[in-house]
């Protein structure tokens, strides 16, 4: 039994090590199989050293065709699924076509790898970035073995970062004027805002802040969005009467949040909106929705 | 229906306190194990429970205490925690977590006052925040429980001068700033909730708002206690903005209560700096706002500060405060054309108060005062209101009661007019009150011209007033007010006889107008007080007087003649004949034969045109006898034509036995003691005869008529009268006639067709025994009855 075991085994190790894994930042990443395992985190312009160790299994031999290590940025439409978009590919030739008896070793390196797209796990899409690691073989198929980690690009403040402000109302029914202290925010960011209240003839039983996430794949006739409510946060209890100025103060750090994303390889985007609902005694909803700018500060 | 919602609302707030409670022991063990996320978990579900809408302002207090004391042990654990490493500022940030609006304000507050405590922070920083944040409560129950909340955790940390979280040198003002602005909008929430739901609910709503007007007036009282506030900060800023609150928020229940706060809560002496910008006020509140009961406590107030040392009163006369509150009132008045007219006169009423305490030597001020009451009063006519009324009497009671001297209030010009706007009834009781006060005091009121105004004060007592109902007053009543005029007359009173003299002139002309009714009560205190004026200037033996216009008793004597007339006339005649009885007395002791005679004179009229009973023709004719019988002024002549009229009248009254007692009672015309020229022994026997006759003939009536003889008393008495006479030495009184008259009632006694007496023969055994023990005593008298046998 052993042996027949044996025989669909593998026939050696791989194993894929990062040359600064342990002081490297460590971060979860969800898999497939719905466990989250941590991983490297990277960002852009980084290189990415280590080694590859593989070890045959006691003292088989191993016959390649060559052994190669590939970084791979990759993109997955769900309604696709199985079909990746390689948006950055990278291969290094670590060793030529022979046998290995033995454990071997090979350092690779892909310096300041341009990876402009951080890592998305959406409802619809998934961008990845894999070390890739293929021993070609002849006859049979080739063993091959992956390495998943993150990438975070990080950007400074923008340099022009406008409020938001806006006069929206149902005419003779109610009139509102909102603002936020910025069109963009970063994910630890607070929304800092106000909502005066110019007329309200309708009344009102409590008024709420939601952050959505809207996430657009594919493009043309086959294009999918899909909105989630990141937040839901309560900005006032009761009816207001003219006048009324109701403060806003929302923390973001509380929240799930990644930086907006724009047709990433002009396969998805990924958008987040502040939406105010005011809901009144018949809970019927008034809202207004506006697209905010989330971006990654780097932190210091 | 109503019952249903009581129980609901039981049962919601039984469920509230359930989950409550629920949720707080989960928070205890989160605080026990020191775990904040579950604390901060379990304590915003607990807090969730605050969100409900059913409860009716009462009950969710009862969830609010609960959730209070929660939340102290909770502040406790956040003080710990800081302790333990946790930084404030990031709590301050994780309580903001929360998605719900309620609980997580809760927090904030319950986090701030721990922040503020902490010094990481400036204290008015957080409580900016936190003042702030809580705007997003727009609903009126909720929020003013949230910031009463808030108001009750921050009130020991105010950055007040002195306070350990004192700040820069604007420390107080925001300190100031903070409460002012949880105030203002605790106070919008308050108002409101008037605005909210549907119309028929408005009672149950008020009703609500009241049971939660002390979460507003707290704020004030924070206000009021806050050290920095000198007077002219007071002055500048607090004042004006907590009024410019109270003013813009138009609403009636907050303006009169927030209005009686400011004055309870602020010290009197500001008050009394800041009299101009605070009564400023009171015009611009809702026109129906009951200005006078708020206006009248402040006056009060100031009253009882100007009472409480007479240092503070310079303060008063520098700021004008008179001045000030009565032109504040007049505008009030303006203001509110509708205000009642009972307003009206509480608000003078409360003011006249607090000039009487404040100024009391300022008549001219109670005067303005009474006279800026009439001038509102002008034009409405009688005052029918009985609540009004009701106040005016207070009104006018307030300067009696003050100087205790209804002299002052004569002084006040305006006083009798107020009166006239009373109706009939409550002009009686003002002035009986007049009169208590006089009574109570033992006023002393001494001068024609004080009297003339008093009496036109009380005159509703003294006369019938135009289109009065007489009908309806109650006899006892009408008795009351009338002996209390009469005491009040013999009250007035001045040693100097040509003052009094007037005086009495001036009741008698009042008193004259009283008609029938009341000068049967007035007349004889007058005529009581005339005689003593009488008696007084008797008294002078040389007549001071040597003018002509000078107060003599003849020109009184005159006066009293027209006076008692005016009894005969309505007709009391009985009255009047007594009265003249004791002028005709007074006048025999001033000498004065002709003007006594003239009393007798119609003393005789009266009884024989006026007084026809015959019951009170024998009252009428002892009088006369009697009086008579102590005349010594008159000549022989004028005596004998009054004494023969005297005996003829008494001869002819009705009933035997009268006739007999009064004709034996004039036998005492004829014989007084210390006058020796009326000793007329023959005369005192020939009544006595004359008397005896008539008791003979009165038994033989009896005898005709019933067949058994009357008692023997009218024998006994006359004998009584011969023992008299025969003890003061009249010769024509002799042993033998006392003898045959005590026969004479021994046979009578003893015969069978008399009526058994036992009075009688009582009567006639003690006067045996009087003779035997006159015998006995011995002595000139006994040898006199010696021969007298018994």
């Amino acid at each position: 039994m052993n042996y027949l075991i044996g025989a669909f085994k593998l026939p050696c190790n791989i194993c894929i090590s990062f040359a600064d894994g342990k002081s490297r930042n460590q971060v979860p990443l969800k898999k497939e199989n719905g466990k989250t395992v941590m991983v490297a985190l990277f960002q852009s312009q980084e290189s990415i050293v280590g080694e590859v160790v593989i070890e045959p299994m006691h003292g088989k031999k191993v016959e390649h065709n060559g052994v190669k290590i590939e970084l791979l940025g990759q993109i997955e439409l769900y309604f696709d699924r199985g079909n990746f978009y390689d948006f950055t590919s990278l291969v290094r030739e670590l060793d030529v076509p022979g046998e290995l008896y033995e454990r071997k070793t090979y350092p690779f390196e892909f310096s300041t790898v341009e990876m402009p797209y951080e890592s998305y796990n959406g409802v619809n899409v998934r961008l990845r970035y894999i070390l890739k690691v293929t021993i070609s073989r002849n006859y049979v198929s080739n063993i091959v073995e992956y390495q998943d980690f993150v990438v975070r690009n990080y950007t400074p403040p923008p340099s022009i970062n406008n409020s938001i402000k806006m006069e929206v109302g149902i005419e003779d029914c109610l009139h509102i004027e909102f603002e936020y202290n910025k069109s963009k925010y970063h994910l630890k960011d607070v929304i800092i805002g106000k909502i005066y209240f110019l007329l309200v003839r309708i009344k009102l039983k409590n008024m709420e802040l939601e952050i959505r996430r809207r996430e657009s794949t594919g493009s043309g006739p086959n294009t999918y969005v899909e909105t989630e409510t990141l937040a839901k946060f309560e900005l006032m209890d009761g009816a207001p009467v003219r006048g009324e100025s109701i403060p806003v103060r929302l923390f973001l750090s509380p929240y799930e949040l990644a930086p907006t994303y724009r047709n990433i390889s002009n396969k998805f985007s990924v958008k987040y909106y502040l939406n105010l609902v005011l809901v009144d005694e018949e809970d019927r909803r008034y809202f207004k929705q506006q697209e905010i700018t989330m971006y990654r500060l780097l932190e210091t | 229906m109503i019952a249903d919602g009581v129980e609901d609302e039981e049962k919601w707030l039984a469920a509230g306190i359930a989950g409550l409670q629920q949720n707080a022991f989960y928070m205890h063990r989160a605080l026990d194990s020191n775990n904040l996320r579950d604390a901060l978990k379990y304590s915003a579900q607990m807090l969730s429970e605050l969100r409900t809408s059913r409860l009716s302002p009462h009950k969710y207090y009862e969830l609010y205490m609960r959730a209070f004391d929660e939340l102290r042990k909770l502040e406790m654990f956040f003080k710990e925690e800081t302790r333990r490493g946790c930084s404030i500022v990031d709590l301050y940030e994780l309580v903001q977590h929360a998605g719900n609006i309620l609980p997580r304000l809760y927090l904030l507050c319950t986090v701030g006052s721990v922040y503020i405590k902490s010094k990481e922070a400036p204290a008015k920083d957080v409580l900016k925040d936190l003042v702030e944040m809580c705007r997003g409560i727009q609903h009126p129950v909720r929020g003013l429980f949230l910031r009463s909340y808030l108001a009750q955790v921050s009130r020991d940390k105010l950055p007040d001068i002195g306070s350990e979280y004192e700040g820069d040198a604007d420390t107080a003002v925001d300190a100031v700033e903070f409460v002012l602005q949880n105030f203002t909008e605790m106070n919008k929430l308050w108002v409101r909730m008037q605005h909210q739901g549907p119309a028929r609910e408005k009672e149950k709503r008020e009703k609500e708002r009241s049971e939660l007007r002390d979460l507003v007036g707290k704020n004030l009282h924070v206000l009021s206690q806050i050290e920095g506030i000198d007077l002219d900060m007071y002055k500048d800023s607090v004042l004006p903005r907590v009024l410019e609150q109270v003013v813009n928020c138009k609403d009636e229940i907050a303006q009169y209560y927030l209005m009686d706060c400011i004055i309870q809560v602020f010290p009197d002496e500001y008050h009394l700096q800041t009299l101009d910008v605070l009564l400023g006020a009171f015009p611009q509140l809702q026109p129906t706002v009951d200005i006078k009961t708020v206006l009248s406590r402040l006056m009060e107030r100031l009253s009882n500060y100007a009472a409480s040392s007479a240092d503070v009163l310079p303060e008063f006369l520098q700021v004008e405060a008179f001045a000030k509150l009565n032109n504040a009132i007049g505008k009030v008045i303006e203001a509110q054309p509708d205000m009642p007219i009972l307003g009206v006169i509480t608000l003078y009423s409360s003011l006249l108060t607090f000039t009487l305490h404040v100024h009391p030597d300022r008549l001219d001020y109670a005067d303005q005062v009474l006279g800026a009451c009439v001038k509102k009063l002008s034009g409405k006519g009688k005052l029918e209101e009985n609540k009004a009324t009701k106040q005016i009497v207070a009104l006018l009671s307030a300067p009696l009661d003050k100087y205790n001297d209804i002299v002052t209030a004569l002084k006040l010009s305006n006083y009798p007019r107020v009166l006239e706007y009373l109706d009939t009834e409550t002009n009686k009781v003002m002035s009986t009150v007049i009169i208590q006060s006089i009574m109570k005091n033992k006023t002393r009121i001494s001068t024609a011209d004080r009297v003339e105004a008093l009496f036109e004060l009380i005159k509703g007592l003294i006369k019938d007033l135009d289109g009065a109902v007489l009908d309806e007053v109650d006899e006892d009543d009408f008795k009351e007010e009338q002996n209390s005029v009469a005491r009040l007359i013999q009250l007035l009173h001045n040693d100097e006889p040509e003052e009094m003299f007037k005086i009495i002139c001036t009741v008698r002309k009042h008193i004259l107008g009283g008609g029938p009714k009341r000068l049967p009560f007035t007349v004889p205190p007058l005529v009581f007080s005339s005689l003593k004026l009488v008696r007084q200037l008797q008294g002078q033996e040389e007549n001071p007087f040597g003018e002509e216009e000078s107060t003599t008793p003849k020109k009184i004597f005159q006066l009293l003649n027209q006076t008692v007339e005016t009894l005969s006339n309505i007709p009391a005649p009985e009255l009047a004949l007594q009265l003249y009885l004791q002028c005709a007395e007074a006048a025999n002791d001033c000498d004065l034969e002709p003007v006594a005679y003239e009393f007798f004179t119609q003393a005789f009229i009266l009884y024989e045109e006026e007084i026809s009973d015959s019951r009170a023709q024998i009252t009428a004719i002892h009088l006369i006898i009697g009086t008579l019988q102590r005349m010594h002024v008159f000549g022989v002549e004028n005596r004998d034509t009054l004494t023969h009229k005297a005996t003829g009248y008494s001869a002819k009254l009705l009933k035997k036995p009268d006739q007999c007692r009064a004709v034996y009672a004039c036998s005492h015309l004829f014989w007084v003691d210390d006058q020796d020229n009326v000793k007329d022994g023959e005369r005192v026997l020939l009544c006595l005869k004359r008397a005896l006759r008539i008791a003979n003939a009165a038994q033989q009536m009896s005898n005709a008529a019933r067949g058994s003889t009357g008692s023997v008393t009218l024998f006994v008495e006359i004998l009584n009268k011969y023992l008299y006479f025969f003890e003061k030495g009249n010769p024509q009184i002799n042993v033998a006639a006392i003898q045959s008259l005590i026969e004479l009632v021994t046979t009578e006694m003893q015969s069978d067709s008399s009526t058994p007496d036992p009075a009688a023969d009582a009567f006639f055994a003690s006067t045996l025994r009087y003779i035997e023990f006159q015998k006995q005593k011995g002595g000139a008298l006994g040898e006199k009855y010696e021969p007298i046998k018994a």
